[in-house]
């Protein structure tokens, strides 16, 4: 038996450590006072202090986290409903169809979404007048599109395995069925849209390929930002940023992890 | 008289149904017309398929000439050739990495393992780009791992890392790892140890146990995860134009370099669509097994 657990904790070992190298080596190379990452010349808080100062990343970054809030609450509004739909409805016409659209973006290579809704929005344009510029706008349909699958697909597994006795017996006593749906059902599915409220975010904040495709000048999302400045080489103050997400991220888990402790903690008595 | 109200079963699956016709369903549709297109010079680069002759009669002028030259010309087959063979093998290495984890999370104490699972997808939260950047760091010819080399004596000069296949499978496969982990752990975890037990009591191997028992019952998982790794892998494009080399010219990469280097729209859309026509039987599968699994 303790042969077996040893084995456990290896594939552990080794599959965090793969999974951490690279993340370490960001964090450290931050605090490096030199700009080559071949040698280490002191420990400095210099890089921070310009990526505070790097307007143009600033900047994007705070175009980035606009357009990712917007997007992410557009996408938990279509991604519950759709959720719902699934998991509630049973079997309705056209079912397939809408199952299929829903599930699709989850798996759509990047290339193909940015360049058929690029597309698209060139097609409406000419068309109809509208969108008359690409940017900020255009950024966020898109990414309402593809983000809401992974709220749809979050609620759906939520809605799935709850129990609905408590439902019929609102229904039972007679309320409406909006009413239930916002004193009970809503209520109860509220961890399931937080969590997908902030993977959309994140898909959001994270996206190169669908934002470049969708953007136009003037409106560079952080991806972008760094992308083309990851092609000119490394630069000490992308680990600075690289640093601060990481401790923004890594807190807002724990903190998860915490409240999600407390909430089951709570229902199992 | 009354009127009938639209009920809100039809209000709540007329939203995201819509919204999905729209930009989603309908995009495709537009890719396929521009994919029939000639390029042409002008803001949108390419030609109308439908054209009014002088006659004033509405003619449709179709162009096959994209979808011709993918077939035949030798670098836009290899690519495709190429992208499905890295998604491939790139799926595999996730299957073989996050297998053991999945399982050791699955069998780990109960209070441990949302710690362990979060453990799994916190870089995933993080920036994608700036965890590919990461991977430069290390493969570098002054990166980390050529430095310790060189300073262990292991080598004398440095060897190259970065922009290589090894870069390109490393960078995907660290990428794409939480989404092969998530379905296995799902399914293993949903699974009763004490039909391990009973083979053990029946005289089986530990390992021929693994193979009759475990193996077969977490095969929903496997390829759940294979899949959510293997497509959109097929045709990704940051990853091979950041770590990959010169000679990684997956499709992605050449449907970027169309649209935004050349500018040839039309040749770009017939590439994204025969992608999607490449995928659209594994995309089919893997919403069958979706649906399966949420019944």
């Amino acid at each position: 038996m303790s042969r077996g657990m040893g084995r456990l904790a290896l594939f552990l070992g080794v599959g965090y450590t793969f999974l951490y190298i690279p993340i370490a080596l960001l964090v450290v190379l931050s605090f490096n006072d030199s700009r080559l990452i071949t040698t280490w010349s002191g420990f400095s808080f210099r890089w921070y202090v310009a990526l505070w100062n790097n307007e143009r990343l600033i900047e994007a970054a705070l175009l980035s986290l606009r357009i990712a809030a917007v997007a992410a609450t557009g996408a938990t509004v279509i991604g519950m409903a759709a959720g719902f739909a699934l998991a509630r409805f049973g079997a309705f016409r056209g079912r397939g169809l809408f199952g299929a659209m829903v599930a699709a973006p989850l798996v759509m290579p990047e290339v193909i979404t940015g360049l058929s809704l690029l597309l698209l929005f060139v097609a409406l344009a000419e068309s109809i007048g509208w969108p008359s510029e690409r940017g900020v706008t255009t950024v966020t349909i898109a990414h309402i599109t593809f983000a809401a699958a992974y709220v749809a697909v979050v609620v759906q597994s939520r809605l799935a395995d709850f129990d609905r006795s408590l439902e019929e017996a609102a229904l039972d006593l007679g309320a409406r069925p909006w009413k239930v749906f916002l004193l009970i059902t809503l209520p109860l599915i509220a961890p399931a849209l937080a969590s997908g409220w902030l993977l959309a975010f994140t898909l959001s904040l994270d996206d190169l390929v669908i934002a470049s495709f969708t953007s136009g000048p003037g409106a560079s999302t952080l991806p972008m930002v760094i992308f083309s400045a990851l092609r000119l080489g490394l630069t000490p103050e992308l680990f600075a940023l690289a640093t601060v997400i990481i401790v923004v991220v890594s807190v807002g888990l724990l903190i998860a992890l915490k409240l999600g402790r407390v909430a089951s903690a709570r229902v199992e008595g | 008289m009354r009127l009938r109200l639209p009920s809100g079963r039809t209000l709540v699956l007329a939203l995201p149904f819509l919204w999905l016709s729209l930009f989603f369903l309908a995009p495709f549709l537009i890719v396929a017309k521009i994919a029939l297109s000639e390029a042409a010079l002008g803001i949108p680069p390419y030609a109308p398929v439908l054209r009014w002759t002088d006659e004033g009669v509405l003619t449709v002028v179709l162009n096959l000439g994209n979808l011709a030259t993918l077939f035949s010309d030798p670098f836009y087959f290899d690519a495709y050739l190429r992208s499905l063979r890295v998604a491939a093998i790139s799926g595999l290495l996730c299957l073989v990495i996050g297998y053991p984890m999945a399982y050791a999370i699955a069998r780990a104490p109960e209070h441990r393992r949302n710690l362990l699972l979060m453990l799994v997808v916190l870089p995933f939260w993080t920036s994608f780009l700036l965890r590919v950047m990461a991977w430069i760091g290390l493969l570098a010819d002054n990166g980390v791992i050529n430095n310790l080399l060189l300073a262990a004596g292991v080598i004398s000069q440095p060897i190259q890392l970065l922009y290589t296949d090894f870069a390109l499978y490393a960078g995907i496969v660290y990428c794409y790892l939480p989404f092969m982990v998530l379905p296995l752990y799902a399914t293993l975890s949903k699974f009763d140890p004490v039909l391990i037990e009973a083979a053990a009591d029946l005289g089986a191997r530990p390992w021929r146990a693994f193979l009759t028992i475990t193996l077969p019952l977490s095969l929903p998982g496997i390829i759940a995860g294979f899949m959510l790794v293997f497509i959109p892998a097929v045709g990704e494009f940051v990853i091979p134009e950041l770590l990959g080399g010169p000679g990684a010219q997956l499709i992605g990469r050449v449907l970027w370099m169309e649209f935004f280097t050349n500018r040839d729209w039309p040749m770009a859309a017939a590439l994204a669509m025969v992608l999607l026509l490449l995928l659209v039987i594994p995309i089919a599968w893997f919403q069958h097994m979706q649906g399966r699994a949420s019944r």
